[in-house]
């Protein structure tokens, strides 16, 4: 399990690092999905930039209601920080839920968008979250809503050249809950099916409902048909359960060795029933 | 120093240091745990030129002045081993969960210990020594 021979540079800066990238460089995040691709020769890169000299990449700060995220900050830096917990709980539940330990003291969120895993965690919450991923490049920088980063599976919208220098998530208000709840691998950890939701009540009626899913197909989405089933009625059981049902509607759902398609379907239905339940009772 | 040197394989093989194991080589038995800067990582999955700088603890390491860490001596005390394959890795990971959380909970174990496989004791006897270190350590 030895990678092939690859030049490796450690940039002190992004603008380093970019014209890194100009000059057909691969970015190193945390490795924890680059490394394990490269020992199996799925990826054999000439150039590394190893961004984790980068100090200004990794940080969590607030911003005009929105939390601004470094993308080289770890998993276990989302998962234990303060402010993440008080002000975007879904990131933090989500964070905490990847992989293990080690996995988190290492991995980045700017690796696991960048990666697009169709399997992996954080893109279900980025998109009930709505999530902005701001890039830069050798031309300047961009904000791209995550829906259209998420091109297809391993596949974003990113051009050559350019890196995720940022996530931004916004904060919620009062009334708002929010679950991630997942079927994990055995093995890895990885979603089988992942749900997130965020919901928000104004007075009786449910006046926001936003569901990210992963792991059921080429790439995480939002069920749109189970949140317009939801907004504007009042939660009761057997909404959540007709809503719930639509998750999948309009997918085309994957099957591997972990899961068929139609039980992958199964699994999304019922972990979205009981994502949904769990994030009304936490807006209470 | 040749950049895809994996940082497992410098340690067992330039430094000498053999006790943290290869177990899987793809990132998920936790057998190579190793400590970085204060975090435990998984040395399979890192290149050793990415730790250039850093402070890194292996099994090793732990002991000092003679003494057995309070991990390793829990560990021996509920017998938190058998084979003893997985441990090095194991005590790491177990010694994490005590410096972020002095007095964890069961679950929060298990959960610390997810990325590290153990063929031998069935867990239990893990959770045991590492609740042991906890409350010998005053929690
Ligand atoms: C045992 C194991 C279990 C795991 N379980 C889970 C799980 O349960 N859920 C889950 O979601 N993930 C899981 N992962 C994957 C993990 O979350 C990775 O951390 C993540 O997918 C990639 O992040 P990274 O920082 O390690 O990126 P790297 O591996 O360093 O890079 C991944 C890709 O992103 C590119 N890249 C990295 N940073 C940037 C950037 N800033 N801009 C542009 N491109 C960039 C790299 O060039 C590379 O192509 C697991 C990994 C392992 C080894
Ligand atoms: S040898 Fe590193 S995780 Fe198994
Ligand atoms: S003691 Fe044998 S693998 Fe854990």
């Amino acid at each position: 399990m030895i990678p092939q021979e690859f030049e490796y540079s450690a940039p002190k800066s992004l603008d380093e690092a970019i014209t890194l990238l100009g000059r057909g460089a691969k970015p190193l995040a945390g490795g924890m999905s680059l490394i394990p691709m490269m020992k199996l020769r799925l990826a054999v890169p000439d150039h590394l930039a190893d961004l984790g000299r980068i100090k200004d990449l990794s940080y969590i700060r607030e911003h005009s209601g929105s939390l601004l995220i470094g993308a080289t900050t770890t998993h276990y830096a989302v998962e234990s920080s303060a402010l993440v917990r008080s002000k975007c709980p879904l990131l933090a539940e989500t964070a905490a839920n990847i992989g293990d330990v080690q996995v988190r003291n290492r991995g980045t969120i700017g690796g696991s968008v960048a990666h697009a895993d169709p399997s992996a965690d954080y893109p279900a919450a980025l998109q009930a979250l709505e999530a902005q991923i701001v890039a830069r490049g050798s031309k300047g920088e961009r904000a791209i809503p995550i829906d259209s980063f998420l091109a297809d599976t391993f596949t974003t919208a990113l051009e050559p050249g350019e890196i995720i220098r940022e996530v931004i998530v916004p904060i919620d208000g009062a009334g708002v809950g929010v679950c991630y709840q997942k079927v994990a691998q055995k093995a890895s950890g990885f979603a089988v099916v992942g749900i997130a939701v965020r919901i928000q009540r104004g007075g009786e009626k449910l006046s926001m409902v936003r569901v990210g899913v992963t792991g059921l197909s080429n790439r995480a989405y939002r069920a749109t048909h189970t949140e317009r089933a939801l907004e504007g009625r009042t939660g009761t059981p057997a909404e959540i359960e007709a809503a719930a049902n639509l998750v999948a509607q309009g997918v085309d759902a994957n099957s591997d060795i972990h899961a068929s398609a139609p039980y992958r379907t199964h699994l999304a239905k019922i972990h979205a029933a009981r994502a949904l339940a769990k994030a009304l009772a936490r807006a209470e | 120093m040749e950049p895809r040197l994996l940082l497992i394989h410098y340690l067992r093989e330039v430094v000498g240091l053999t006790g943290p194991h290869i177990g899987c080589e793809t990132s998920l038995c936790g057998a190579c745990t190793v400590e970085l800067d204060g975090q435990a990582v998984k040395s399979c999955t890192m290149f050793a030129v990415q730790a250039d700088g850093a402070k890194l603890v292996t099994i090793e390491g732990l002991a000092a002045d003679g003494k057995l860490h309070k991990m390793q001596e829990a560990f021996w005390n509920e017998h938190g081993l058998q084979c003893g394959f997985c441990t090095p890795g194991m005590i790491i990971a177990s010694k994490q969960i005590l410096d972020r959380n002095p007095n964890p909970t069961e679950e929060e174990i298990r959960h610390g210990i997810e990325g590290n496989i153990c063929r031998c004791t069935g867990y239990q006897h893990i959770v045991n020594a590492v609740r042991a270190a906890a409350k010998a350590a005053g929690a």
